[in-house]
């Protein structure tokens, strides 16, 4: 506060007058600044709503209008009114299926591979590496599937090589970093006097990490896990590259992964253009987009839910 | 001893499962370099498409996408802040900074179809802007937000409490602490989190697809409320809806888009390096 030279020479209530005016408006800067970042913060909430609120808007239709008995079918032919969502709950839950047992494998190992036996120069190299993965726009790896890896699945004997399995592939990279990082995290977590007292009682290294850290890390894991599913039921434009898009459903068994599917987010992306606004295809497609939005609403409040309301909070929250 | 001899198959194991991940890495990487790189000339860079898009350049679509993540970063960037700076310094711990912090997890991990069909939903037809930069940059923007909620709000953590404590006990009110002694060492770490998200938003596709993007638009765009093209969505055009397209321009156009993408990552990386060697405390 400059109370300047003028002011030291005014009377006493003066200088008080003067003082009180000055914080005052300091007040009022506080006022304005803390309630303009607070609304920035409940933004997050009131466009969450928005989304909510525009999807059913424009697809409640899809619920109202249709029988649910129909919504159930097998059969997705628009241009005949057949609005069965079957074939396409299946496409995806099948790709995502593929993905997840495929990336869950590859991504612990690799987490526990950096977080515990990789040397330190390694892990300098090989953690921005995978962030960079995680930065590669998914069309330019759908590109990358659709003119190298689905050729090679159609080696493999498929019929042809835009299935579910080329899919899941090109999913399971995508859902990698997510999947890696987090579990990394979670065994980073772990406190260090538990692996030094595993050493210390005479247990090797892969011992500790199997007995010890692993468990010890758990919730963090199945959150990774449940993050990484999240990411490739909404994955959209490499999925619609490589699988195909044929909305059937093939008979169960471990063939169904070499026959081509359609998954919710390609049915979006390659019918929205072409429908005309306000007709009941129209509709449908945004009722598709509301039962992925419950999907993924519900793994993510799971997965926050499991972290716990126990936040991390260091340096901020201001004393 | 037995054990041993697990631990040393564990260790190979590992090892070589771990090397599964990471060389594909470079390989994408690598393939899309090796077949890309043939296609870059000057003219494929400054000129726009010609003869259905199987001559000429792609400088239309590298424009859209610049302008795209301009709007992207003038939508995301004041409201991810605001909303960092709340979480950290203000919330406290009660029922409403909970449902903040869940709906930002939400928003990150809503499908980007979905932010697409919102996007149509609720800018191109609601507001009526159209399909139009303005509402892909607002529909891109959101899609952004909770990364750099996310991202700013640990650098703006990072800060250690002492700063604060000095400030205040000095007389500064709550936003000078902020504003003089909290964002300046949180820069670094806010503008790393504002690159990521951006490199995230440039390549993205399913967003823009009903919000922005055109097919084949030679001209540029004249004003926020003019469709533009973008990379992303040209890839999948060229490499999808196209037929006879060769195959060099596919490769070079997702070059460009990986370029793009990848250095914008690559910066942000290091920033965030450099800023953790240089850190005071």
């Amino acid at each position: 506060m400059n109370l300047n030279s003028d002011s030291a020479r005014a009377t006493l209530p003066d200088r008080a007058e003067q003082a009180a005016r000055l914080i005052r408006a300091t007040k009022w800067d506080e006022f304005i600044i803390e309630n303009a970042v607070r609304l920035s913060g409940m933004s997050a909430i009131l466009i969450i709503g928005l989304i909510f609120f525009f999807l059913l808007r424009e697809g409640a239709p899809t619920f109202l209008d249709i029988p649910l008995r129909q919504l159930g079918g097998s059969r997705w032919y628009p241009i005949e009114g057949l609005w069965g969502l079957a074939p396409l709950l299946y496409g995806s839950i099948l790709v995502t299926l593929g993905a997840t047992v495929i990336a869950v494998p590859l991504g612990l190992t690799t987490a526990v591979y950096l977080g515990e036996f990789a040397p330190a120069w390694q892990r300098e190299l090989f953690k921005p590496l995978i962030e960079l993965l995680a930065g590669i726009p998914s069309i330019v790896l759908g590109f990358l599937g659709w003119v190298t890896l689905a050729p090679l699945v159609m080696r493999l004997g498929a019929p042809t090589g835009l299935t579910a399995f080329t899919g899941s592939l090109l999913l399971a990279y995508m859902a990698l970093p997510t999947i890696i990082s987090i579990t990394e995290d979670a065994l980073y977590a772990v406190p260090r006097e538990y692996r030094d007292g595993a050493l210390a009682l005479g247990a090797t290294q892969w011992q500790m990490v199997w007995r010890v850290a692993l468990p010890a890390a758990r919730s963090g894991i199945v959150i990774a896990i449940m993050l990484g599913i999240g990411r490739a039921i909404g994955e959209t434009m490499a999925v619609m590259m490589v699988t195909g898009n044929a909305a059937n459903i093939p008979e169960l068994g471990l063939g169904a992964f070499f026959q081509p599917v359609r998954t919710m987010t390609a049915t979006i992306a390659a019918e929205m253009g072409e429908v005309a606004q306000g007709s009941m295809h129209y509709h449908v497609l945004f009722g598709v987009g509301i039962v992925l939005f419950l999907i993924t609403f519900a793994i993510n409040s799971l997965a926050t839910k499991l972290v716990g309301a126990g936040g991390r909070r260091r340096g901020g929250g201001m004393l | 001893m037995r054990r041993q001899q697990t631990n040393l198959i564990a260790r190979w194991l590992i090892t070589a499962v771990a090397a599964l991940v990471i060389v594909p890495i470079f390989l994408v990487i690598g393939f899309i370099f090796y077949n890309g790189v043939g296609a870059l000339s000057w003219e494929f860079l400054t000129q726009p498409p010609r003869q259905g898009m199987t001559q000429g350049g792609i400088a239309p679509a590298i424009l859209g996408t610049i302008f795209l993540t301009l709007g992207t970063a003038i939508a995301a960037i004041p409201l991810g802040i605001g909303a960092a700076i709340y979480l950290a310094e203000y919330a406290g711990d009660n029922r409403l900074t909970r449902a903040i912090r869940l709906a930002i997890v939400n928003l990150a991990g809503i499908p980007s179809i979905v932010y697409g069909l919102f996007g149509l939903g609720m800018f191109v037809l609601f507001l009526d802007y159209g399909t139009s930069i303005l509402a892909g940059s607002l529909t891109l923007g959101l899609m952004t937000l909770p990364v750099v909620i996310s991202t700013a709000e640990e650098a703006i953590l990072a800060v250690p409490r002492e700063f604060r404590v000095v400030s205040l006990s000095l007389g500064a009110t709550r936003w000078q602490t902020i504003r003089h002694q909290v964002l300046p060492h949180a820069l670094p770490g806010i503008i790393t989190g504002v690159i990521l998200g951006l490199g995230r938003a440039a390549g993205e596709t399913a967003p823009i697809l009903f919000t922005v993007a055109a097919f084949y638009l030679p001209d540029l765009p004249r004003s926020i409320f003019d469709q533009t093209m973008a990379l992303p969505y040209h890839l999948y055009v060229i490499s999808t809806q196209v037929p006879g397209m060769p195959l060099s321009l596919q490769y070079g156009t997702a070059l460009v888009l990986m370029l793009i993408v990848l250095s914008m990552t690559i910066v942000a990386t290091i920033i965030r390096t450099a800023m953790r060697r240089r850190r005071e405390w």
